[in-house]
């Protein structure tokens, strides 16, 4: 039985069989409706999220499932004191897969170390979201053609950014990716991932604190939010939050085939004036989050459809 | 004439661990769970060692299965580990660094699961050989 803790859990090759499914899906989505007829997903987020949850919900009935949960910690036995691993033997009874969100790191991990079906990891706290990772490289896949010798500019809280931290060890699999880190000196991406991931790799890598010095050398930008939840005090995140605004001006200095990624909800740091320009691919992400969420969830089920 | 040399005597079977870093073998006492232990345990502290200047020593007397020296390595690979059995020296062991400690260190992030979730092990790994670098296995965090 497989799980999806971290975006590495696939090979370069089992991935590009995950993105090719996906994008069969969107070509052919007739093909998959009763592809998990019978199924049932469990969606256990123990923290606020509409997008992800709902994708995953979306995802498994549009393949023909049905799916149950909870939105919040509150709304569970959690809010009893449950443990991670009690929560997910009962669930496990009920469903055939499942996707958790939890704002502790490596909470998911608890969860398939107890689980008799497969886990998604749905987010856990600032450190991983393969979902989003899977859903970023279909949308780079499908906006460029290609997924090699690309610079890719991370902007905003690359510190606490779960999607930037999986997104960056995804991409260091493919060959001739550069990167723009863009964060202010208080928000850099940690020790951890720039020593064991980008070192290690011999990743060419620059940081940089003003976006419009990164605009022109950029294939692909993508935007973070910077969360008020990981932050302990409220006084940083006030300072931090409006850091970074891209809107038309700074579009100006980017490249024509450059492409906006953001894993959304954005708050300030792009203007709702970027979103007629045609580079703009975020709101085309949440579409491919769909697709690709089908894909997943037919992999690790190990369901095919002819 | 007063006797001012100390002297700890020969143990039949367990290990001698010589070379500790002066101060550090109450550390290692309680990482080997020597307190939980019906035996007879010797620590000698700051002894005179003409390589270290000073060192700590513990002498165990116990049978040498009953203790699990992987974590040893973690702590200081420097340690000599003397196997004594019939009260001789039998092996010297070299200490590596283990892949995975258990239930010994913790876990500082407070936002890992291990901060909640209750019988959670407490696992690292070793990540990275050459800087012996652990991180958790939750939350990757480093442990430092």
């Amino acid at each position: 039985m497989r799980h999806l803790m971290s975006p590495l859990d696939f090979s370069v090759e089992e991935l590009d069989k995950l993105l090719n499914l996906a994008q069969d899906i969107e070509a052919n989505p007739a093909k998959y409706t009763h592809a998990c007829d019978g199924k049932k997903l469990a969606t256990l987020f123990y923290e606020p999220s509409t997008r992800t949850r709902l994708s995953h919900e979306a995802a498994m009935l549009n393949l023909g499932g049905s799916v149950m949960g909870f939105s919040s910690a509150d709304s569970s036995s959690a809010a009893k004191g449950e443990s991670v691993s009690d929560t997910i033997r009962t669930v496990s009874c009920y469903a055939d897969i499942c996707a958790m969100r939890h704002p502790k790191e490596g909470a998911p991990m608890v969860a398939c170390q107890h689980s008799s079906i497969p886990v998604i990891n749905a987010g856990d706290g600032g450190h991983q979201h393969p979902t989003q990772t899977l859903t970023d490289l279909l949308t780079i896949l499908n906006v460029k053609g290609r997924m090699n010798n690309m610079t890719i500019g991370l902007c905003g809280d690359l510190k606490f950014g779960r999607t930037v931290h999986s997104l960056i060890h995804a991409l260091v699999r493919y060959e001739g990716i550069r990167f723009l880190l863009i964060s202010p000196e208080e928000l850099r991406l940690p020790d951890y991932i720039r020593n064991d991931v980008l070192k290690k790799n011999n990743i060419p890598y620059e940081e940089v604190v003003r976006l419009e010095d990164a605009m022109p050398k950029l294939d692909i930008l993508y935007m973070t939010r910077v969360q008020k939840e990981r932050f302990f005090n409220e006084e940083d995140y006030v300072r931090m939050k409006d850091f970074y605004i891209l809107d038309k001006q700074k579009m100006k200095l980017a490249p024509k085939d450059m492409y906006v990624l953001h894993p959304l909800p954005r708050v300030n740091e792009i203007s709702v004036e970027v979103d007629d320009d045609p580079r703009a691919a975020y709101f085309k992400q949440v579409q491919y989050g769909v697709y690709v969420r089908m894909a997943l969830i037919l992999t690790l089920l190990d369901i095919h459809v002819d | 004439m007063v006797n001012h040399t100390l002297n700890v005597g020969r143990i039949s079977e367990g290990f001698v661990l010589d070379h500790i870093q002066a101060g550090k073998s109450m550390e290692i006492y309680k990482y080997l769970h020597l307190d939980k232990l019906d035996c007879c345990v010797a620590i000698i502290k700051n002894a005179k060692s003409s390589k270290m200047g000073k060192k700590d020593i513990l002498k165990i007397e116990c049978p040498i299965d009953i203790i699990n020296l992987d974590i040893l390595g973690f702590i200081d690979h420097n340690i000599t580990v003397n196997i004594i059995q019939d009260e001789e020296v039998v092996e010297k062991k070299r200490l590596t660094l283990p892949k995975k400690i258990k239930n010994v260190i913790r876990c500082k992030n407070p936002r890992c699961i291990t901060s909640i979730e209750q019988g959670l092990d407490q696992i690292f790994v070793l990540t990275d050989e050459k800087n012996e670098t652990y991180r958790c296995k939750y939350c990757e965090e480093k442990y430092s």
